[in-house]
């Protein structure tokens, strides 16, 4: 098999892994930031909630959680899942996961932020809505930035983690490829590409880096 | 009529009472400068007055309008709109400047006049070039605050409170961070709004300057007015305790 007809047997598969990561980050960051405020709220309930959802989300595998969220409708409820669930389960799965992440992330942000900042904000009339979203959160975003690249590069290696319920992502591919002809190629192959995807991720965010690098 | 009164105020944290019992009124085009020793109360009593911090007894009025009532021995706060007008009623100047860093020196000053008080833009972006050339530094409206010097940066913010046209500015020790040097740059400033009767209230440890610029001078000590007077009878004070700390300040210079 010519490396040629490897690398389009594994293209569809780097389409998949490239959804994954684009639909996992779509809806983790969002999430996250709404975790985060929970975490961060004034109700004790909410504040506890949140705090064993993160405590869960971190202590236990992505893979493991994967498997939970793909079967457990079967297992928990008895519904029937069909195929088309797969691609919805990995997309959940990941989300929750990282959420997580991120809203530690969000937090840690927040927190590091003076107070002398939402005290200048208040005597200028602003609202607390609008202190979050146009004098805090900005600001967060740039702290926060290098810890955010840590965790989507890791996102584009976890996205492997899919096979374990056999959704065809890329290395779904390669792993069938590579049994198949007996070779190690559609591994080098699968490397290659996740090498690349995240050299290009890195070099995206040292782009918003730098753009934000104006201001100390 | 006053453009800021409040009356036996009282504040502690944490058991520690803090405010003792007082009371500050100042009337239009007046300038009253606070000073005392630290851990006096003064910077407490500015931001009580600026509700960065919450009265525990007292009232407090701004331009006639009462928002904190005392009733049974308790501050009772009026609802959001009053609150909101009693805010929109002053400006204050940090000792930290807190500026915004990410929006550029015209933008700190513009920002909250569009956003908040929705005026034109460019409207309150002609005022904001005005007021920095008052603050002589008309060349500065794109530069960011943290290629600002110490003194730029308080004048920026001095800009910023000014922008949104207050009855009555606040400053809060604004020029303990800055050299002296830069700290002579904000007293010019401020020397130059009394000029113009600017109502102010300043708590500062700068004794000369407080003597020049005040129409009446407060020295507090332990949560307590210990006197309140115009600057000349201060410095001829009797009284023990007001000798003693302007003294400790006469010894120095």
């Amino acid at each position: 098999m010519s490396l040629q007809l490897i690398l389009l047997q594994l293209s569809e598969g780097m389409l998949s892994t490239i959804w994954i990561f684009v639909l996992t980050l779509l809806f983790s960051l969002p999430l996250g930031l709404v975790i985060a405020f929970g975490r961060m709220s004034r109700n004790v309930i909410l504040r506890n909630i949140t705090r064993i959802y993160i405590s869960i989300m971190r202590g236990t595998p992505l893979m493991l959680q994967l498997l939970v969220v793909y079967f457990g409708p079967y297992y928990i409820f008895g519904i029937s899942i069909s195929s088309s669930y797969r691609a919805y389960a990995v997309i959940i799965a990941f989300a929750l996961n990282y959420a997580a992440y991120f809203a530690e992330i969000y937090r840690s942000g927040i927190a590091s932020m003076p107070k002398g900042q939402y005290e200048a904000a208040k005597v200028l009339g602003y609202s607390r809505t609008q202190t979050f979203f146009t004098i805090i959160l900005p600001q967060v975003i740039k702290r926060i930035l290098p810890s955010v690249t840590n965790e989507v590069i890791t996102l584009v290696k976890d996205t492997s983690l899919a096979f374990s319920i056999a959704y065809a992502e890329m290395f779904t591919h390669a792993k069938a490829l590579a049994a198949s002809q007996k070779s190690m190629v559609p591994f080098v192959a699968a490397a290659v590409f996740y090498y690349i995807f995240n050299f290009v991720v890195a070099a995206i965010m040292e782009f918003f880096e730098k753009k934000m690098a104006y201001y100390q | 009529m006053n453009i800021l009164e409040l009356k036996h105020a009282k504040k502690s944290f944490d058991g520690v009472e803090v405010l003792k019992d007082i009371d500050l009124s100042v009337s239009e085009g007046q300038v009253v400068s606070i000073i005392g020793p630290s851990g006096s109360g003064k910077s407490t009593l500015l931001r009580c007055a600026t509700f960065l911090e919450t009265l525990d007894d007292g009232s407090l009025s701004y331009q006639g309008q009462e928002v904190v009532h005392s009733e049974n021995g308790r501050a009772v706060y009026g609802n959001k709109a009053q609150i909101k007008q009693a805010m929109g009623s002053f400006g204050l100047v940090f000792q930290n400047f807190n500026l915004f860093p990410h929006f550029s020196v015209l933008k700190n000053i513009t920002d909250a006049p569009i956003r908040v008080q929705k005026r034109p833009k460019e409207q309150v972006e002609a005022e904001a070039r005005e007021l920095l050339k008052k603050m002589g530094l008309a060349d500065r409206a794109d530069a960011y605050p943290c290629q600002l010097s110490g003194g730029q940066q308080q004048r920026v913010s001095i800009a910023r409170a000014l922008a949104l046209k207050p009855a009555i500015l606040f400053f809060d020790e604004p020029t303990s961070a800055l050299d002296p040097e830069l700290t002579l740059e904000i007293l010019k400033v401020i020397k130059e709004l009394a000029a113009e009767k600017m109502t102010m209230v300043i708590v500062t440890h700068e004794m000369n300057f407080a003597k020049d610029v005040s129409d009446r001078m407060i020295f507090m000590d332990k949560g307590l007015i210990v006197e309140e007077t115009t600057p000349e009878l201060l410095f001829k004070s009797e009284n023990q305790r007001t000798r003693e700390f302007l003294g400790k300040y006469h010894d120095l210079s």
